[in-house]
């Protein structure tokens, strides 16, 4: 089974890497940048596993509940 | 008192804290490496420094699964003492021993230089020798020392008077000029509610020699000392 994880700041949470890299944006001229927020992609090739356990993968290791927001795709 | 300094493959800070806690009299220490599964014999844990497991996916995270946590989590449970110093601090945040996070400094500069911290209150086995509002000068270094945690969770720590170091200015004023990573209301080290976990940005271990600019870090393990000494520690 192949499974992508997508892994983001939670909205509350000030992303100071998305901030800079909105600035070097304007900078190099694409104006009416209104937000960049930085994230990881995490893909999985894994057997034998429920979704829920998946799922709890993605709370207790893969994300942290206290600052990210996860989304678990199911590829192939 | 027995001190364990543990070990985790990418720890840089624990031969400074061996150094550190040997300094002291009738305190004897030793190194613990990460794959261990007991702490017992110990009066006192040390999580050290560094960059556990290069800081992959989260500074911390990979940590938290070593097997030795297992152990901390137990000696946790029975109310050991037990002290985070940087990347110590993230490891307990990860594994749910203290509350919130340590996020990636707000001017994405790694700092490394002296701050001063003013010490909130002495109620805890880590500042118990340590009058509320004095100034401590303490090394910090980090790239992701931000503290972050949920509003709620922020009121709850001030309430609960488990914020025990926050970065201020020479007057000690807590002010935003004397924050160097952006952390919210300018914290540098919290303990847990049942005041036996204390985790902090600043490195009081690389604070007690002169030859290294400050020895106020002393006073926090002296605090350490004098609470397993008096055999506290059952009454928490």
């Amino acid at each position: 089974m192949k499974v992508r994880v997508t892994i983001m700041p939670q909205a509350a949470v000030l992303d100071p890497a998305g901030v800079a890299t909105a600035h070097a944006l304007e900078h190099m001229g694409l104006h009416g940048v209104r937000s960049v927020r930085i994230g990881k992609s995490i893909e999985l090739d894994i057997e034998g596993v429920t979704e829920e356990e998946l799922h709890q993968a993605c709370r207790d290791l893969l994300s942290n509940p206290v600052m990210e927001d996860y989304r678990l795709e199911v590829l192939s | 008192m027995h001190c364990a300094v543990l070990q985790f493959p990418g720890s840089n800070g624990d031969i400074d804290a061996l150094g550190a806690l040997r300094s002291f009299q009738n305190v004897t220490a030793e190194l613990v490496w990460h794959q261990e599964k007991s702490l017992e014999s110990f009066d006192f844990i040390l999580l050290p420094g560094g960059f556990s497991y290069g800081d992959y996916l989260r500074c911390g995270a990979i940590a938290r699964f070593s097997p030795i946590m297992h152990a901390v989590q137990k000696a946790a449970a029975s109310g050991t003492l037990i002290l985070g110093i940087c990347n110590g601090f993230q490891i307990l945040c990860e594994a749910g021993l203290l509350p919130g996070t340590l996020i990636r400094n707000r001017n994405l500069l790694f700092r490394c230089e002296e701050r001063l911290v003013r010490v909130e209150t002495s109620d805890s086995p880590f500042t118990k020798k340590i009058s509320s509002g004095s100034l401590l000068h303490l090394p910090i270094a980090h790239g992701e020392g931000c503290y972050f945690a949920r509003e709620e969770t922020l009121q709850e720590l001030h309430d609960k008077d488990q914020i025990l170091l926050r970065y201020a200015t020479s007057k000690g004023e807590i002010t935003k000029a004397a924050n160097p990573n952006g952390s919210c209301k300018n914290i540098a080290g919290i303990c847990n509610l049942e005041r036996n976990i204390f985790g902090l940005m600043p490195h009081p271990e690389r604070a007690c020699e002169e030859l290294l600019g400050s020895t106020d870090g002393r006073i926090i393990f002296e605090s350490i000392l004098d609470h397993v000494h008096s055999g506290a520690r059952s009454s928490l």
